[in-house]
């Protein structure tokens, strides 16, 4: 109605109505500030920079790379849970003062060892790499969740390099193998993954997943019960006798019929080893090793009892998320921890909307195949 | 002619045709809840667009949100047992509906949205830790109840976006196209010229001065 009056020729008496020019100028202001309202939100949410690489872009180069598999995680979509426990000898609380390192505390811990790559029935094979999952349930609702893999260190330094990776690296259809340029081009931009990679030649993989020693390689800060705060990267280093690998290509599910047959025969055990970082040693950079001359403190022995198929196990709902970490544990800047943490949402969220499915790696069924 | 009713009703409630304003501890709420709402809108957008800043920005948005819920309710109880000042004249029936009705959602999923915030974070089976303080989860660990969660987190986020949006735009309309005093009734100043000349205008800052001389 007001907007009527302003538009008659002459306005009530009794209207404080402005004049038309303040009336656009008014019109005009609030237009702007709706534009920019507007904006700011969809530059914030990423829909202005669409070659901006976001949690939900890097989530979608693994379905361009590997397919999409609803149902499953986007990587490391083979697996099988596990259950077991960490036994702490008390060693680990000289750096940290989580409740986890408690001397002869015994903490029930949730895991799966799994294949990285998005295939869910990929075929087991030797240069693969391994990862194993952990959720340790502390008292009081805490938890430390971790993903670790056999590799010295991770061959990105940041999120980018991971994304560009992986497309450089994706497998051309009809040779089954990745582009050379591509890879080329790749690693003449990247050396820090050049010299990953070499780094990896130098440790090449065990038998299968129970003589496999499994790397945090990020770096996190841990603090005591003094206050003092320092960098530590974590690995467990199998108790069981390590072995080379087999030469020659291995039966389709191969490594983790041994995993479960193992598992069947008895506990496996890993002992958790934290190496603590000097001032000049890189914490933003999982692509570097720190000299083998540091500190290590022997932390206690990870055991594990029954390997589940995935149905039956929690292993298979975890976001294996590597900031969720308990009092005396800290993320470090490095830049993939974030990034983790964003994409390993994102696939969660992605497998759960689907409907969460199983992994088919199943003990029964891996005569017939 | 209910609208000539309503408008009885704002003469009565305004009777020195001075704008009645909301409590000071209503509008002080609302101004620390709307900077907080839209900081939070523009976390939760950039969640969805971070990688480097992912952690830190979730790190800040639980604890905001929770902040939000715990405002959010004293605000609603306080609104429900206080009586709101009149509406300006020249509002017509529809608008004083869509502004109604828009208050009611703008409450409604002020509330709403940190509870499905933390559902969510219960159902996805994450430790919610708050101040030192362990958070129990409202909702029982299940991927499918965590994804449900998660759509009506993201709806009632562009939700709220737009609500707040218009709430503002229709606000700024009032003060910078209609001036129709409607912004007073929410403005932490004090205002007390609206539709007779201003002699008021100077008794009223001399006052306030007086005052503040005293303290």
């Amino acid at each position: 109605m007001e907007r009527e009056d302003l538009q008659s020729p002459a306005p009530p008496p009794a209207s404080r109505a402005p004049s038309r020019r303040a009336a656009l100028l008014g019109i005009g202001a609030v237009a702007g500030v709706g534009a920019v309202d507007l904006g700011a939100f969809l530059f914030a949410s990423g829909r202005l920079t669409p070659d901006r690489l976001t949690p939900g872009r890097l989530t979608d180069g693994f379905e361009t790379v590997f397919g999409k598999h609803a149902g499953f995680r986007r990587n490391h979509a083979k697996g099988v849970g596990v259950a077991g426990s960490f036994l702490a000898n008390g060693a680990g609380n000289a750096v940290s003062e989580a409740v986890v390192f408690e001397d002869g505390r015994r903490t029930p811990v949730t895991g799966r060892f799994s294949l990285s790559g998005g295939v869910p029935d990929v075929a087991d094979a030797t240069q693969t790499v391994r990862g194993l999952g952990l959720r340790f349930d502390l008292p009081d609702g805490e938890q430390w969740r971790t993903a670790m893999i056999n590799r010295p260190v991770f061959q990105d330094r940041t999120p980018q390099g991971f994304y560009e990776r992986m497309l450089a690296f994706k497998a051309m259809p009809g040779t089954g193998k990745p582009d050379p340029e591509k890879t080329a081009a790749f690693l003449a931009k990247h050396p820090e993954t050049v010299r990953a990679m070499e780094l990896a030649k130098q440790h090449p993989p065990t038998s299968g997943f129970a003589d496999s020693s499994f790397n945090g390689l990020n770096t996190f800060h841990f603090t005591n019960g003094s206050g003092d705060t320092v960098p530590v990267r974590w690995s467990l280093i199998p108790l069981q006798p390590v072995r080379p690998a087999a030469k020659g290509p291995l039966g389709r599910n191969e490594l983790f019929e041994k995993l479960i047959a193992a598992l069947d025969a008895g506990p496996l055990r890993w002992r958790m080893v934290l190496t603590i970082g000097r001032p000049e040693d890189p914490v933003d950079d999982a692509t570097a090793a720190w000299p083998d001359t540091r500190r290590t403190i022997d932390a206690g022995v990870l055991t594990l009892t029954s390997a589940r198929t995935e149905a039956a196990g929690e292993g298979r709902d975890i976001n294996f998320d590597p900031t969720v970490v308990p009092r005396g544990i800290a993320p470090s800047s490095d830049p993939l921890l974030s990034a983790r943490s964003a994409v390993y949402a994102q696939s969660f969220t992605r497998r759960a909307g689907e409907g969460i499915r199983t992994s088919p790696v199943k003990a029964a069924e891996e005569s017939d195949v | 002619m209910s609208e000539a009713a309503a408008d009885d009703r704002e003469v009565l409630a305004s009777p020195a045709g001075e704008p009645a304003q909301f409590p000071l501890f209503s509008r002080w709420l609302h101004w620390v809840m709307a900077g907080l709402v839209v900081v939070m809108l523009f976390i939760g957008a950039g969640m969805m667009a971070s990688l480097g800043d992912y952690r830190f920005l979730v790190s800040v948005h639980k604890p905001l949100g929770m902040g939000v819920l715990a405002l959010a309710v004293i605000r609603l109880m306080y609104r429900l047992t206080h009586r709101a000042p009149p509406l300006p004249r020249s509002m017509n029936r529809t608008e004083r509906r869509a502004a109604t009705a828009s208050e009611c959602l703008l409450y409604g999923l002020m509330v709403a949205q940190p509870l499905v915030g933390w559902a969510m974070v219960s159902a996805s089976d994450t430790p919610f830790e708050l101040g030192g303080v362990h958070m129990p989860a409202i909702v029982p660990p299940d991927p499918g109840l965590y994804s449900a969660l998660r759509e009506t987190h993201a709806v009632f986020g562009y939700a709220l976006f737009l609500l707040f949006t218009m709430h503002m735009l229709a606000v700024l309309a009032h003060a910078l196209v209609l001036r129709d005093g409607l912004l007073t009734r929410m403005a932490l100043w004090r205002r007390p010229r609206i539709r007779t000349a201003a002699p008021s205008r100077f008794s009223h800052r001399g006052k306030r001065r007086e005052g503040s001389n005293a303290v």
